[in-house]
């Protein structure tokens, strides 16, 4: 094959990619703005908040505390070979806050909400919803994008902070029942342990996938294709897009917070 | 009086309109018509500023459409879509009244809910629709809150969307008949896009015939059978051979 069609698809796909980035920036910082802008829509945000912050606690509560159940499992047998099974509640803890509980709740709620946000918004397109929503007067990034990320916004690093003593409560379930930690001893080592940082980063990083998971799922939802096949394809990549820029704030806000 | 001049539209290579012109005077009925993919429904969204033309110039009042208050602008309008577009979200009498419940004409919600209740029954559906989901109505009845929602605020302006699209010929009567209606009733200025003869015959003042992307015939409703243009007799009779291609 010719070098050079090589090299100009290569080129072809880091434009799409630069593109896409400007796309999504600008999508975000409108939808943003929107937040601050009027009119603003109660009802719309109310059904957002429980939509997104209630309706997913069963999920990010049921992956945090089997992960906190694993990991103390895998503490306690990763550390019996170097003679550090006690430090199951303290590494428990600070996988749990500084990077399970925001990680795992985040890709959870990017499955659940991501993908319901923009399947909603890309039916909505389809059938000409958002044309009609225009028609009357409505601005379709006031009434449908900016509910949704405020609250993901603000419902998030709530979700990721009960996650985070959810997951620190399965760890501590397993550990008192099966691996034969005194109970009031775990606790009092997963208090002292933790410092006010590791909570900050993850209520930090909770938001941060707030706002990634809403604008994915409306950026998506609102630039669909036609037909089926077009809802189809705006709900995978809304899902990928956001799953992997989480994984890439987690590692840029990790740096933030904890780089020596 | 709504007036369009030379507009053009392309999407990538595929050119819609080819500087389309247009005059529909106010308080009267046009009707275009035309084939499948001519650009009907995409003139009709220039006019509200849902789609950009490439060029040309969209006059409403004399007033050039592109500028000036946006939401001032689309207060005078009301639309029908094609597929009703309602929100599946909202119960019935809330799509009705929705620009009722929201923005400049915000209303009490129980004003609101019985203006919605008066132009549900307007368009002939009872009270205890109000009430139910958009998905719980057949087709025919989402037809008609659609058309509800389009009047609700007694607008100057009424766009049509394929009203009759998908819905027996019993329906599509009394769709046309109600549309014709609340035409005259309200002293609007409509526009309607369609390729159903017998719409264009019930609703229409004067109808224009769109093909390759320019207005290929214009006039009364009353002059169409005798219009001697060969697109639009081809397009009455329905016959294969014309200057229409069947195959597009």
């Amino acid at each position: 094959m010719n070098p050079l069609y090589m090299l100009g698809g290569l080129g072809r796909v880091v434009l799409s990619l630069f593109a896409n980035f400007g796309k999504v920036s600008l999508f975000t910082v409108d939808a943003i703005s929107h937040i601050f802008r009027p009119p603003y829509y109660p009802r719309e945000f109310v059904v957002a908040l429980m939509n997104i912050g209630w309706l997913s606690l069963p999920v990010v509560g049921l992956t945090a505390i089997f992960t906190g159940g694993a990991l103390a499992l895998q503490i306690y047998a990763g550390g019996a070979r170097f003679n550090a099974e006690a430090v199951v509640p303290q590494i428990v803890a600070i996988g749990m806050v500084r990077e399970l509980g925001p990680v795992l709740g985040g890709l959870m709620i990017a499955a659940r909400v991501t993908s319901s946000i923009a399947a909603e918004i890309a039916t909505m397109k389809v059938t000409e919803q958002i044309d009609a929503l225009v028609t009357l007067s409505t601005h379709p990034m006031k009434y449908l994008t900016a509910p949704r990320v405020l609250a993901a916004i603000l419902t998030v690093p709530v979700l990721v902070a009960v996650g985070d003593v959810i997951g620190i409560a399965g760890g501590y379930v397993v550990a008192t029942q099966s691996l034969g930690f005194n109970a009031a001893v775990y606790l009092q080592n997963t208090v002292n342990f933790l410092e006010l940082i590791d909570v900050i980063s993850s209520l930090t990083k909770g938001a941060a996938f707030g706002l990634i998971t809403a604008v994915m799922g409306c950026y998506y939802g609102m630039n669909s294709g036609r037909g089926a096949q077009g809802v189809g394809r705006a709900t995978k990549s809304s899902v990928e897009a956001a799953a992997i820029m989480i994984l890439a704030a987690n590692f840029i806000l990790t740096g933030v917070f904890f780089s020596v | 009086m709504i007036r369009l001049e030379n507009v053009h539209k392309a999407f990538g290579d595929n050119r819609v309109l080819q500087g389309m012109n247009l005059e529909i005077p106010q308080g009267t009925s046009m009707v275009i018509i035309g084939g499948s993919g001519t650009g009907k429904s995409v003139a009709l969204k220039c006019i509200l500023g849902l789609i950009k033309p490439d060029s040309g110039m969209i006059y409403v009042d004399g007033k050039d459409a592109t500028k000036g208050d946006r939401d001032a602008f689309l207060a005078r309008f009301g639309m029908l879509f094609q597929g009703a577009a309602l929100f599946d979200s909202l119960p019935v009498w809330q799509n009705v009244a929705f620009r009722l419940l929201r923005g400049p004409l915000k209303r009490p919600p129980e004003y609101a809910r019985e203006i919605a209740i008066e132009k549900l029954r307007r368009v002939g559906l009872k009270s205890d629709v109000a009430d139910r989901f958009p998905s719980e109505l057949s087709g025919g009845m989402q037809k008609r809150v659609g058309l509800a929602r389009a009047i609700a605020a007694e607008p100057e302006i009424i766009f049509f969307d394929e009203p009759t699209t998908g819905l027996d010929p019993i329906m599509s009567g009394v769709i046309n008949d109600l549309i014709r209606e609340i035409v005259t009733e309200m002293g609007a200025t409509a526009m309607t896009i369609t390729h159903d003869m017998s719409s264009v015959r019930a609703i229409a003042d004067n109808v224009a015939m769109l093909h390759g992307g320019v207005i290929q015939w214009t006039g009364p409703v009353s002059q169409m059978d005798a219009s001697g243009d060969p697109y639009v007799e081809q397009f009455i009779s329905g016959s294969a051979e014309g200057p229409i291609e069947a195959v597009r």
